[in-house]
């Protein structure tokens, strides 16, 4: 199982919903849309050749651009042929939605609340999103580039001394 | 008998008691209800600050929610703002029982995405360091389970073993506890034959001390009957939530990242990976017990196969150049000083590498922009906090007491979940 | 005193005050807010080689009703101040409190948006602890430190009242 053979798969079952892909340090990475990632992921998972059945990690990512600001990336392995996969997905910065693919991983759970607390990128179809790291009432997203690094003054309560 | 009335006089007198001002919990017969119990962050036995609200019908968990952030210190933010070698310190914080293992997960991280690869010395070197990193952290947690449990002797027992380990950490690295000896491109200090002594000197009694705590505990009736059958996760259910290292292993999965992608020397050694089936407390505690002989092999095999030569990779662009020849020579100094005012510059790029570590996959995601010297995206893939959102599958059916057990078993990290 | 003096080695003479202190310094039970790194050298600290418990502090109680010190190890942030001050206004008094290590200080190495840069924003802090994290030695010593200070009879948030004291309101140390 390597790189080829994967993207050769995808390509002929998904077309043009692959929109691009590099190999980088022998790791592939796939660009997919955001409309289809469910029925992407779902293939990825259940089909018996690829079979990549643990999500290792989802994150999201800035890029600080004016089109397709945030992206969400996927970093999957398969415990049968050992190999790994990386699949992104880019939204925009107005209205940052992706369906949740808590159906297929459980693991995405955990992983989709701490995107959604740091981006703000909000994942429809989650059971329970809000806020993991930062409290409740906090009202902004800290890892957006435009967050500065010692954060807003007044932003969090302190108890008086 | 009572008749009806008094009956339910003594119910009304029952709700005026409980209900004050205090609570805002709303029942109608108040000896059938639910509570939310809050085992808050500040609590003896939760290995860390780690909230959980869970749910109780009398002493049964019906289910439970697991609360983080207590800890949440920006690592990912800290690390878009400083360079490559300047968070090799704040790796050591993250999982914070076995601080080496992380310095060397990092580095190797980085070393992928910049193409260059350390001397054969330095990764002998650095896997001898990480299984000695895997026994501390393992030896925490048999010292934490056991006195979670109740049987606080084994806590002493296993706290003097780690005192001799920090022992050794400190006459190899300068520090006890937060090392930072990985360096990009080798380690920082080589391996002098006094420690080496010390690592066999060491290696040659932890047989027989880890024998005296399996005394006490492999056929004790309180501990078996404290975490038989106790917090079970099946195999599937472990796959499906992302659960990794002991926890799965002793779910029935044979995945171990040191066989499955190896990294570093572990090709080269022979050692078996402990699976065991069960998925119960029990299970976890005799996987982590195995887990510790495999590893004193490991470095065994190590010390007597270790190549002599550099620790340090000549690559000048890249890898900070020793402090004697800075001091002396002209190009020395000056890639010194590019490297730690402007950092390394690597290329346009994005690496995931994750490291079999103690608590499950620890893995970095680094994306990279050329001519910047700090990532543009820096995620860290904790186990601890992958592990912890399995809780509530774990508690469903349990009690209140199987719940310290089971935390105990699972042995989270709180600086690496919350990042 | 001319009476020690006269008598021998048999008894002592001494304020009540000072006796009272000298009680309370040789039995200082801590109270381990243990959030993060530092809480690991404060275990050993507690452990068979550094012996805190010969300092007194037999055991380290986790219900704050039954402590003295407070002995804070580990990062602070913003969401963690609301919990260590609630367990700190729970503490009986006399009540001390020993910041350990540097990021209870000042806040370490995380100058980030939800790390409270020192403790002694929201705490008043006795005595500080150098390191990062400070070796178990180094502990022992700002608790030796600490007992130099009960002795005298002060502290940082309110003042102990001694016994026989007429006029119990609580008074800021020197």
């Amino acid at each position: 199982m390597d790189n080829q053979t994967v993207l050769q798969q995808l390509q002929s079952r998904f077309g043009d919903a692959i929109l691009s892909s590099t190999d980088y340090r022998d790791e592939l990475t796939v660009v997919v849309s955001k409309e289809r990632i469910v029925e992407i992921c779902s293939f990825l998972k259940t089909d018996p050749a690829l079979s990549y059945d643990l999500l290792a990690d989802l994150c999201g990512i800035d890029m600080f651009t004016p089109t397709n600001r945030f992206g969400v990336v996927y970093n999957l392995l398969s415990l049968q042929n050992k190999h790994r996969l990386r699949l992104k997905t880019f939204t925009d910065e107005e209205n940052p939605r992706i369906s949740t693919v808590t159906g297929v991983w459980g693991a995405a759970n955990c992983h989709e609340r701490e995107t959604y607390d740091m981006f703000g990128i909000v994942f429809e179809g989650h059971p329970d999103l809000r806020r993991m790291y930062m409290p409740d009432e906090f009202e902004y997203f800290p890892l957006r580039k435009d967050f500065p690094l010692m954060g807003i003054p007044g932003s969090l309560p302190l108890p008086k001394k | 008998m009572e008749t009806k009335f008094e009956d339910v006089s003594r119910r009304s007198k029952i709700l005026q008691a409980l209900e004050d001002q205090d609570t805002s919990v709303q029942f109608e017969d108040p000896l059938e209800s639910e509570m939310i119990l809050n085992m808050g962050p500040q609590h003896p036995a939760t290995h860390g600050v780690l909230r959980l609200l869970v749910k109780l019908d009398g002493e049964t968990v019906i289910s439970c929610l697991p609360e983080l952030g207590y800890l949440h210190r920006g690592y990912e933010k800290l690390a878009e703002n400083s360079s490559y070698h300047e968070f090799i310190p704040h790796t050591d914080r993250l999982d914070y029982i076995s601080p080496l293992s992380n310095n060397t997960a990092y580095v190797l991280a980085v070393e992928k995405l910049l193409g260059i690869e350390a001397p054969l010395r330095s990764q002998y070197i650095r896997t001898i360091i990480s299984e000695l990193a895997r026994i501390s952290s393992h030896l925490l947690f048999l010292g934490s389970l056991a006195m979670d449990v109740g049987a606080l002797t084994v806590w002493m027992y296993s706290f003097r073993e780690r005192e001799k380990l920090y022992d050794i950490f400190e006459n190899l690295t300068g520090a006890r506890f937060t090392t930072s000896y990985a360096r990009i491109g080798g380690v920082a200090q080589d391996l002098t034959p006094e420690v080496a002594a010390m690592m066999k000197t060491f290696l040659a009694e932890f047989p027989k001390n880890l024998n005296d705590c399996e005394k006490l505990l492999n056929r004790n009736r309180i501990f078996i009957d404290r975490c038989d059958g106790v917090g079970v996760i099946s195999r599937e259910q472990a796959i499906d939530l992302g659960v990794t290292g002991p926890t799965l292993r002793a779910s029935g999965v044979n995945h171990d990242l040191r066989r499955a992608t190896p990294y570093l020397m572990y090709d080269r050694f022979d050692f078996e990976v402990p699976v065991h089936e069960g998925g119960d407390s029990l299970a976890r505690y005799y996987q982590r017990m195995a887990e510790m002989k495999e590893s004193a092999k490991i470095v065994m095999q190590a010390l007597d196969a270790i190549p002599t030569g550099e620790v340090h990779a000549f690559k000048p662009k890249k890898v900070l150049p020793r402090k004697h020849q800075v001091y002396t020579r002209m190009e020395e100094l000056i890639h010194d000083f590019m490297l730690i005012n402007f950092g390394i510059d690597p290329p346009d790029g994005e690496i995931y590498f994750a490291i079999e570590a103690p608590k499950g996959e620890l893995g970095f995601y680094i994306v990279s922009k050329k001519g910047e010297g700090h990532p543009w995206r820096f995620k860290i893939r904790s186990p601890s906090m992958v592990n912890i959102h399995a809780l509530p599958t774990m508690l469903k059916g349990a009690m209140i007491s199987d719940l310290v057990a089971i935390i105990g078993s699972l042995d989270p990290v709180m600086g690496e979940a919350d990042k | 005193m001319g009476l020690e003096k006269a008598m021998g080695d048999s008894f002592v003479t001494t304020k009540l005050g000072e006796a009272i202190n000298w009680c309370r310094k040789n039995s200082l039970y801590p109270m381990p807010m243990g959030i993060s790194c530092c809480a690991i050298e404060m275990m050993a600290a507690a452990g068979p080689r550094f012996d805190i418990a010969r300092f007194g502090s037999e055991v380290m109680r986790f219900s704050p009703r039954q402590c003295d010190v407070m002995i804070v190890a580990g990062t602070t942030t913003f969401k963690m101040s609301k919990v260590v001050r609630k367990i700190y206004d729970q503490m009986p008094d006399p009540k001390w409190v020993i910041a350990m290590g540097a990021c209870t200080s000042s806040g370490g190495m995380y100058r980030t948006y939800s790390v409270v840069q020192g403790i002694d924003l929201f705490l008043p802090v006795d005595v500080y602890v150098a390191g990062c994290p400070p070796r178990p030695d180094n502990l022992l010593n700002g608790l030796m430190l600490l007992q130099k200070k009960v002795q005298r009879g002060e502290s940082r948030g309110n003042a102990p009242v001694y016994v026989g004291d007429f006029n119990p309101i609580p008074r800021q140390a020197v």
